[in-house]
């Protein structure tokens, strides 16, 4: 019960750190769930994380597993309204702003700044991922076959992740 | 502006709701843009398509998932307030709740060695997928040399720095909108 506070602080904190995506906030994700707070470790927040990408709807929705491993159903809910509440309210009022904001001089330029500062922060995000998530040369090798096919053909990513699971399966299960 | 007129037509909240409800049910594998745009523009002709892509240009410098942020916009625009929250929450509600459960039987069954390895490969595959969601949304987004440079001071300021990602998004995204300042040109939009 008394983590609720840092829950909601914490996640509200990160939401706004999500441009571009979610993974932006991955490192800081990292940083005050595993180093400042323990609630999970590195581990279990790379597997919650990964998990969260088969899911439907957004990608970021495995704060809701977070949530739950610190303080169940409150914890939970706590996390998804944290993470989303602060941000969707932003959005809102920006949006009804941003259309009066036609001629605005500086309207294009936070567009076309903030466009490369998001993928950057995206690729930071995928190596501090990959840093706790690939630990062998099998593990970089599957890394690499999902990242091929995914660049190359039109298959679901879900169902390649799937396919991570019965590769890790093979790999790091059978002996 | 193109597109900001869009056809008055009178949508219910509950019509909102079960049309995001449906998209965040069945939009598995990421691409939930792909599926808002196949929903929105194409399906229920809620909003046109340059009002679309002028909202997702929007999404992708606020802060906010970049789907959530299009279901307050869409929402908005149809029902007001009440119609962007109804949106947002049909939209997180089925992964949210697939989530949930993935937390408790984490918690449960982790520790088991098949169930590891399972997620070893689920981790691994992540990567792949990530990485290369970044490759796809760079090759649209960075279209001159100079954008390269500030991919690269954000990655040295979190990776290589260790700096927080807050501290990396303000000052490198001062530096990059103050690089892409308006200049004063007689010729250009701003003369309005």
């Amino acid at each position: 019960m008394s983590q609720l506070p840092a829950l909601i602080w914490v996640f509200a904190y990160l939401s706004l750190l999500t441009v571009g995506g979610g993974l932006a906030a991955f490192p800081e994700l990292k940083t005050l769930t595993v180093g400042t707070y323990h609630w999970l470790t590195s581990t279990q927040l790379i597997h919650l994380y990964s998990l969260g990408q088969i899911a439907p709807g957004p990608n970021m929705m495995m704060v809701a597993a977070v949530g739950e491993r610190v303080a169940s159903v409150a914890g939970a809910l706590a996390v998804v309204i944290a993470f989303f509440g602060p941000t969707g309210i932003l959005t809102l009022a920006t949006g009804r702003l941003w259309r009066r904001l036609e001629g605005w001089r500086w309207r294009e330029p936070i567009q076309r700044g903030l466009a490369p500062v998001a993928v950057g922060l995206l690729v930071a995000g995928s190596i501090s991922l990959a840093k706790g998530a690939l630990t062998g040369w099998t593990g970089v090798a599957i890394a690499a076959a999902v990242f091929a096919l995914l660049l190359s053909t039109r298959i679901n990513p879900a169902f390649l992740i799937l396919c991570g699971a019965v590769a890790g399966l093979f790999a790091f299960g059978v002996r | 502006m193109p597109g900001n007129q869009a056809p008055p037509v009178e949508v219910t909240l509950g019509e909102i709701f079960s049309a995001f409800l449906l998209i965040g049910s069945t939009s598995f594998g990421g691409g939930v843009m792909a599926y808002l745009r196949s929903s929105l523009v194409d399906k229920h002709r809620w909003i046109d398509d340059p009002t679309f892509v002028q909202m997702l240009a929007m999404s992708q410098s606020l802060p906010g998932l970049n789907s959530t942020n299009i279901a307050v916009l869409a929402g908005d625009r149809l029902r007001g307030t009440a119609g962007a929250a109804v949106a947002m929450g049909g939209l997180c509600l089925p992964g949210g709740i697939i989530m949930f459960i993935i937390g408790m039987l984490h918690g449960a069954h982790a520790d088991r060695p098949l169930v590891t390895a399972m997620l070893h490969g689920v981790g691994a595959a992540a990567v792949g997928l990530v990485m290369a969601v970044a490759v796809q949304i760079g090759r649209k987004v960075l279209t001159r040399i100079d954008d390269l440079a500030f991919v690269a001071l954000a990655v040295i300021g979190v990776n290589v720095l260790h700096l927080s990602v807050l501290l990396v998004l303000v000052v490198v995204g001062a530096l990059a909108i103050w690089w892409h300042r308006p200049r004063p040109d007689a010729q250009g939009p701003l003369a309005r």
